[in-house]
């Protein structure tokens, strides 16, 4: 069932109208009921690992509290009759009972995606190595499933038990409201990765029917939908046509198909996420926000701040920080420090822990080669803009040009350029294709990728291009309206009454007229929801 | 609070680490940067800042950062 199937807005007026006609106590029931039913639907086999996740956090969860409770309770009754060192040396055997928990969860949880995932990754490499040394045998494949949103819920999941091991979070001891904060329908499609301490509150709370909170998340809604169904469905046709057939568009194509994907994946993603993040508001609900206006970022840290901020926000908190800041790590600091000198050896512990980073981030993404390289290519141009750094320093306090307005479009261009050369890697189906339509796209340039003929050979009407246009240009005004004055839905209905009806009226009027659908229409799945 | 300030200044010469109180909230500092002052604070004091210590309360001006210092030293 996908969010743009007539099946699930079915799904959701009917859980809708249920959510608020039920006794408000049975609300947060009723919705993981509504949860399960959404990815049983999906598929029966997928519900077997979703509680196998649940099960299993649940009960280390509590296991991890009930060491807490104990240490604080050993350490009142004790108060004044131990030591310090004695403290310490109980503390510290606490703590490694608990990390012996934690391991156990994470290996278990991460053993589910990993088999599930990567095993057939894995026999792919291996029998390419075995074919390397001309050896006979080669492993089959196996037929395993890929549960719906799995990346996303296990990371979500693994954030709380590492947030309970912490004391940042405290264990869920309702094992049903754990379930639901793990497979809240909305977000099991492509996440947000939501943390407990952010969620929790607002999805267990009583709601009462607000027509302001619930029009806000309608609105919300279908400005997903606009973006989904008008522009990124629309643009698909042609993305497909050029990266599909390599040998055919190239030069100026590949810039052109570069370009169209990163439009897509823009309206796709956010798109997706503005319809998880209305159907949570529309029940009082609040999800925590992914995106801010990534293509306005001026260089690439600043725009994994402001794109897909929660997996960006969890990979900083749970990996880049623990391995940064370990023992050993501060250990390889000191060393590489008193070997490297100081400006190149404090660099190294930063350097590794991205390295590490960027490399989980790509293949978290996809088992295949081309989402790691995706990945460690976002890893190669930070380090080199940080490495720049001290010299972007000297220009701007040499001629002055921060401040002025054209320097940022050019900030902005240059960063949506280089985030869209390195997405090439999720285009192409091979990481040296990738590489080889890369720098045919400077040796084989030409202008006649850019006339009205090949534009209207690539599968989309001169309609469609029109209608693109506009869609792009009122993206653009919305996004330039939010960064500047905030929130575009606050000024509407701050605005005379009647605005607010016919900007909605307007947008559930586009989507039904232009969205790209109809009779033997194949509706495309969310990009974001294959990982 | 003296080395910390030395360490925080050498690091960004342009912010007055005195009055701030919004290093992380205004984006003034970065995990690059957290990373580096951890292992600095490692270096100066022998105190190891755990990564759930990694807040933006601890890191939002030197002072919150000296006090966390503190703590750790005591604990």
């Amino acid at each position: 069932m996908l969010f743009t199937d007539y099946s699930f807005i079915g799904f959701l007026a009917v859980v809708f109208l249920l959510y608020y006609t039920l006794p408000k106590k049975w609300q947060w029931p009723f919705l993981l009921v509504a949860s399960y039913v959404f990815y049983f639907i999906a598929s029966p086999s997928y519900v077997v690992f979703i509680l196998a996740t649940t099960i299993s956090t649940y009960l280390v969860s509590l296991k991890l509290d009930q060491l807490e409770t104990r240490q604080k309770e050993y350490l009142k009754a004790h108060k004044g009759e131990i030591s310090r060192e004695e403290k310490k040396e109980y503390k510290a055997g606490v703590r490694a009972r608990k990390w012996k928990w934690l391991l156990l969860c994470l290996f278990f949880n991460l053993g589910i995606l990993a088999v599930l995932k990567y095993t057939n990754f894995t026999i792919a490499n291996i029998n390419g190595i075995l074919e390397a040394f001309h050896s006979d045998g080669t492993l089959s494949f196996v037929d395993l499933v890929l549960p719906m949103g799995i990346s996303f819920y296990t990371f979500q999941t693994m954030g709380y038990i590492i947030d309970v091991y912490r004391g940042t979070s405290s264990a869920e001891k309702n094992p049903f409201k754990l379930a639901l904060f793990v497979s809240f329908f909305p977000q099991l499609v492509q996440g947000p990765i939501s943390r407990f301490n952010d969620l929790a509150k607002s999805l267990f709370e009583i709601h009462y029917f607000d027509p302001k909170v619930v029009s806000y998340g309608l609105y919300r809604i279908m400005w997903g939908y606009f973006k989904k169904m008008v522009v990124a469905d629309r643009i698909l046709p042609a993305v497909n046509t050029i990266i599909q057939n390599p040998d055919t568009y190239q030069g100026g194509f590949v810039f052109v198909g570069m370009m169209f994907y990163a439009f897509e994946l823009y309206a796709d993603f956010t798109g997706g996420i503005d319809i998880t993040i209305g159907i949570a508001q529309t029940m009082g609900i609040t999800v925590t926000e992914n995106f801010r206006r990534p293509y306005f970022s001026k260089n690439i840290k600043e725009y994994w701040k402001r794109w897909h901020i929660t997996m960006g926000t969890w990979f900083t908190d749970y990996i880049f920080y623990p391995i940064s800041v370990c023992k050993p790590m501060l250990k390889l600091s000191k060393f590489s420090r008193s070997r490297l000198g100081e400006q190149i050896g404090k660099r190294v512990p930063v350097y590794l822990s991205s390295f590490v980073v960027w490399f989980t981030t790509g293949i978290w993404h996809g088992a295949s080669w081309n989402f790691i390289v995706w990945g460690l290519m976002n890893f190669v141009v930070i380090m080199i803009s940080e490495e720049f750094e001290p010299l972007y320093r000297k220009f701007h306090a040499r001629f002055h040009v921060k401040d002025k307005a054209w320097y940022g479009v050019f900030e902005i261009v240059r960063t949506v350029l280089l985030m869209s050369a390195i997405r090439m890697f999720d285009c192409y189906r091979d990481v040296p294709l990738t590489f080889k339509m890369f720098g045919n796209m400077f040796t084989n340039f030409d202008l006649s990728a850019f006339t009205a003929e090949a534009f209207l050979g690539l599968g989309l009407s001169a309609a469609d291009y029109v209608l693109l246009l506009i869609c792009l240009i009122v993206i653009l005004a919305v996004s330039i309206t939010e960064e500047r004055k905030g929130s575009v839905r606050d000024l509407i209905f701050r605005a005379p009454a009647a605005w607010k009806y016919v900007a909605f009226g307007g947008l559930v009027l586009v989507v039904i007229v232009f969205g790209a659908y109809g009779i033997g229409y194949d509706q495309s799945q969310f990009i974001y929801n294959q990982f | 609070m003296e080395p910390l300030l030395e360490i925080l200044k050498n690091l960004h010469p342009e912010i007055d680490f005195n009055t701030c109180e919004t290093l992380i909230d205004d984006g003034l500092i970065d995990s690059f940067d957290i990373v580096t002052i951890i292992s600095e604070i490692n270096e100066e004091y022998d105190v190891v800042i755990p990564a759930e210590e990694i807040v933006p309360d601890n890191f939002n001006s030197a002072k919150a950062l000296y006090d966390l210092v503190t703590r750790l030293e005591d604990e």
